[in-house]
């Protein structure tokens, strides 16, 4: 089938898949593959994810995986796990392998910041050996870009158009790494798809932990955000470097292992470059917006500690 | 093509039992731009592997990097994050 030169053989998240040109969430999956192998049991909710890689009768996964509603992916990745757990202790054939299985979700963030954190939140209190992944586009990009609660201050989405009496989003992004961290969980981390070995080394780390788990990944979308979709990484980079999206690691309550900056860009860089931002610098009262966006990664800046 | 997905379809309830057939849809056609890799600037890195969203490029038993024009969308990615400019995006002439 096809050129013969290329194997996708190994490829356990594989080409074919309809995700837009330049995906961050595509991106995301791959690297999340290229770390647990194929002994994993994927639970993913509804969401770009799940549409683009699994048209009837088709899937890009080359793990077990299995679809769920918006609500409860977490709830019925914590059932796979009791399940597996029991028929490991009742001596069933073929589950005694147990240690060697990863229960991990891929979420959207709307699917993790709105409808499914009563799941999550179960999962995360019942202490289910299941690690959460969140890829975070800031809004809902497979229904036509409508804001969700991790959409930014300022940018425009369907749903929180920019126009003659609006500046866009203005609602503050829900800080979900904190009220995961409220549930007392040992591990929670944050990261880019513009440093892939970063994150790579997370879900490792992640892996061996034994109870729930949670890492947020930003993961630009090119349709969504308006630019162009060989600038994903690019952009990526500019929130880490922006110190808009911070990256770290919680460990039982204590922030640690963060990425530190010699210099912070300004956020007019990183906002520049997308088109859901662009009224902030046409409209008026956009600039305010603006030094609103400057003084949270200021205040990231100072509660994370960023800065070297 | 012994992994076609359509082949003897019966709708099941809900369960995909053949894992990575999506490789059945060609997504090179989505391409207007495709990417040349200049193999004499190519210092190895592997930056544009690593970075595609489509498993589209891959390093070849040569050590050379070789773009699977089947797949790839030219999002642009590689060319953009080589770090020596290495791959220069062509306009796709149909």
């Amino acid at each position: 089938m096809g050129d013969d030169r290329f194997n996708h053989e190994e490829d356990l998240f594989c080409p074919g898949h309809r995700a837009c040109p330049g995906c961050g969430a595509a991106l995301t999956s791959k690297f999340v593959t290229e770390v647990t192998g194929p002994n994993t049991i994927m639970s993913m909710p509804t969401g770009c994810m799940e549409v683009t890689t699994t048209p009837y009768p088709e899937s890009a996964w080359g793990i077990s995986w299995i679809h769920n509603i918006f609500e409860n992916a977490a709830a019925v990745a914590g059932g796979i796990e009791r399940a597996y757990r029991s028929f490991k202790r009742r001596g069933k054939k073929g589950y005694t392998d147990y240690d060697d299985v990863n229960f991990v979700v891929l979420a959207g963030d709307g699917a993790t910041f709105d409808i499914g954190i009563r799941s999550l939140s179960g999962m995360m209190e019942r202490g289910h050996d299941v690690l959460y992944i969140c890829y975070d586009n800031e809004a809902y990009m497979n229904t036509g870009i409508q804001r969700s609660s991790s959409t930014p201050i300022g940018a425009s989405t369907t749903t929180s158009p920019a126009g003659k009496e609006s500046l866009g989003e203005d609602i503050h992004k829900k800080d979900m790494p904190s009220i995961a961290a409220a549930h007392g969980l040992e591990y929670i981390a944050t990261a880019s798809i513009a440093y892939p070995e970063d994150f790579k080394k997370k879900v490792e780390k992640a892996l061996e932990i034994e109870g729930p788990k949670y890492i947020q990944i930003f993961a630009p979308c090119p349709r969504g955000w308006r630019h162009e979709s060989k600038n994903s990484i690019k952009i990526a980079r500019l929130a880490v470097e922006t110190g808009l999206y911070p990256i770290y690691e919680m460990e039982n309550g204590e922030i640690t292992n963060v990425k530190k900056l010699k210099e912070r860009k300004p956020v007019e860089e990183y906002l520049k470059a997308q088109g859901r931002f662009k009224h902030l610098f046409k409209q008026e009262g956009g600039d305010k917006v603006v030094e609103e966006l400057q003084s949270i990664a200021d205040h990231n800046a100072k509660k994370i500690g960023i800065d070297k | 093509m012994s992994k076609d997905p359509y082949k003897d379809l019966k709708i099941t309830k809900g369960a995909v039992v053949r894992p990575g057939t999506t490789l059945v849809n060609k997504t090179g056609s989505w391409r207007s731009e495709r990417p040349i890799v200049d193999h004499e600037k190519c210092v190895g890195c592997g930056n544009c592997e690593k970075f595609c969203p489509d498993m589209a490029i891959k390093e070849m038993e040569n050590g050379r990097f070789e773009v699977d024009l089947e797949y790839c969308k030219g999002c642009g990615i590689c060319a953009e994050e080589c770090p020596v400019k290495a791959i220069e995006m062509e306009k796709e002439e149909r």
